[in-house]
């Protein structure tokens, strides 16, 4: 337990300085693992611990990057103002879209998940409202600004992007550790004896859709700013594949799990790129391995601790 | 003034008539057993009142509030507590944890609160695990706190279905066939356990086929036959009843 700190400890100390030795390209590349592993994290709630396939969630992904997009070309909002909004219109997307198939299972959830995604691309494509551009998308998205410093170089979007995954796992890992965390896991063990239990299990399956699509859309603020121009091709059903393996890969539920996952599925292409066509084959491989040996994932999360004996003090002293 | 009334409640599957016009009473602070063969309907009238199916006709009254059309989890709040014939655990979670399920209803934090670990989360959590852990040290399950649920014995299993529906505070708690699994001797500890459940003041229906654990403990009976209520009575009434001796106790396998 206090072994595993420190070396989180060492290696968030390494990452923090890796700006300083790495060029802009691999520093990119590590903002690029930073964007993906928070949009895991966020898919994590729905995927690893309420246990619901859902492979849709570039679609709220792009809601997120459409909004702070067309805001900020059309109406000059600033980038960080966005980011709130972003969230919250991915948020309400999702409660929307998420309502009526919350009941799905399994693959029947897959494959309407999938569908979403679809549907949103498509949408995009064709220039909904008149405001997204079409295919070619938006260019000319602004830069965040903090403190009246702008965010444009790979090292400064580099600190922008791990502060923000700094400050989502910690969030995250308390809520991971609470009544709404265990309510997921009781879903996706049983959800006919959670619901039997007192538990409000549609509910609780649309607060995870809700709280996963509003950082998705926040995310997706991060990524427009960052990339400057989008287009509906960033935001296609293999997206959400890419967020599902990582969450999968990783360990279903485990926030360093959901990590490591980035850095291997993100960040190993771009370490075998002169293999180039093999290494989806050699990815595909990979994974199919892992699901038979490790079935759980890399890292599968650590059983949650309660400090009994603390209550049971407590208790006799009442 | 029936704690629980159940009047002309009436379930069909396809053309099967699982219940069929069943009507009883449940007065407050009483044991009341639910018999009958295998396929009577036993498990359909407690789906019924614990809202996984809808009836097709009837009421269910609880504490003066219709159960008929809410949600399972809407009538474990009102207070009722189930558990199920076939052990439904939460196989990979903590014993504590599973205890926990039970508390959910009575606990009311946010995703906020809890993100900010705000000063009333975290009251509210170390209540609840002190709520988990007594019922947790009342069906006996203490030293298994941090087990997982799945590596629980059989009986174990079933008596930690019992600190979960207890752990919602119920004033009525339905068990299907508890006793299903057990061995003599945790069958005798279920007898004193179910006794006490009763000294809290909480009402127990159940369902058992075990006719001596029923015959100790029940106050009431009632008998289910091809789902409709054949007999209701105290266990001296019900066991001299002719078409029970008929229907279920006397009669072996044909
Ligand atoms: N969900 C269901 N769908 C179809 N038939 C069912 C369902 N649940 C129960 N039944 C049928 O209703 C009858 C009563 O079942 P049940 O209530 O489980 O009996 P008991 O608990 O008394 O053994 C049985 O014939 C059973 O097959
Ligand atoms: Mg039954």
């Amino acid at each position: 337990m206090k072994k595993s700190y420190i070396i989180y400890a060492v290696m968030a100390l390494v990452l923090s300085f890796s700006p300083f030795f790495l060029n802009p390209y691999w520093v990119d590349v590590l903002n690029n693992i930073g964007l993906y592993a928070v949009l895991a994290l966020s898919l994590n709630f729905i995927l690893g611990h309420a246990g619901m396939f859902h492979m849709g969630h570039a679609a709220f992904f792009a809601v997120g990057a459409y909004v702070t997009a067309i805001l900020n070309t059309m109406y000059h909002v600033p980038i960080i103002w966005l980011m709130p909004l972003s969230g919250i219109v991915a948020a309400v997307f999702a409660a929307i879209v998420a309502r009526p198939i919350i009941h799905l299972r399994g693959d029947y959830l897959l494959i309407v998940t999938i569908g979403i995604v679809e549907i949103v691309r498509i949408a995009l494509v064709n220039n909904i409202f008149g405001v997204t551009g079409g295919s070619n998308g938006i260019f000319g998205i602004g830069r965040p600004e903090i403190f009246g410093l702008v965010i444009r170089r790979p090292h400064q979007f580099f600190y922008y992007i791990w502060i923000f995954l700094a400050v989502t796992v910690f969030l995250f890992r308390m809520l991971e550790d609470s009544r709404f965390g265990r309510a997921l896991n009781y879903i996706k063990e049983d959800e006919l004896a959670a619901e039997g239990s007192g538990i409000d299990t549609v509910h609780y399956k649309l607060i995870a859709f809700v709280l996963g699509a509003f950082w998705a859309g926040m995310v997706g603020n991060i990524y427009a700013s960052k990339m400057m121009i989008i287009s509906p091709e960033s935001f296609t059903f293999w997206e959400s594949v890419l967020y599902f393996s990582i969450v999968i890969l990783g360990g279903s539920g485990s926030i360093p799990g959901v990590i490591l996952g980035a850095f291997l599925i993100v960040g190993l292409p771009e370490v075998f790129r002169e293999f180039s066509s093999a290494r989806m084959l050699i990815f595909g491989a990979a994974m199919v391995i892992m699901m038979i040996f490790r079935p759980s994932g890399i890292l599968p999360p650590l059983p949650r601790t309660y400090k009994l004996d603390r209550v049971r003090k407590g208790g006799s002293q009442a | 003034m029936s704690l629980l009334s159940v009047s002309n409640l009436t379930k069909s599957f396809g053309g099967l008539m699982a219940v069929n016009d069943v009507s009883f009473g449940l007065e407050q602070g009483t044991v009341m057993g639910l018999i009958g063969p295998n396929g009577a309907g036993k498990t359909t009238v407690f789906n019924l009142i614990t809202g996984n199916y809808r009836p097709d006709a009837g009421e269910i009254m609880f504490d003066e509030q219709s159960l008929v059309a809410q949600s399972p989890h809407r009538i474990v709040s009102i207070g009722v507590a189930r558990t199920f014939q076939t052990i439904r655990l939460f196989p990979n979670m903590e014993v504590i944890e599973n205890v926990l399920a039970g508390c959910h209803c009575r606990m009311h934090s946010g995703i906020f609160a809890a993100m900010f670990r705000l000063p009333g989360q975290r009251r509210e959590e170390q209540a609840s695990l002190r709520i988990a852990l007594q019922e947790l040290e009342f069906v006996g399950l203490t030293d298994q706190a941090t087990n997982k649920a799945k590596n629980l014995s059989y009986g174990n299993q079933r008596l930690l279905e019992i600190a979960r529906a207890l752990a919602s505070q119920p004033k009525l708690i339905i068990l299907d066939e508890p006793a299903g699994g057990m061995n003599a001797q945790e069958t005798a500890d279920l007898v004193r356990l179910i006794k006490e459940i009763r000294a809290r003041g909480i009402t127990v229906l159940l369902i058992e086929h075990d006719m001596s654990l029923v015959m100790r403990i029940c106050e009431q009976i009632i008998v289910l036959e091809h789902g409709a209520l054949i007999v209701q009575g105290s266990p001296e009434e019900v066991q001299k009843n002719p078409r029970v001796i008929e229907a279920y106790l006397g009669v072996d396998e044909d």
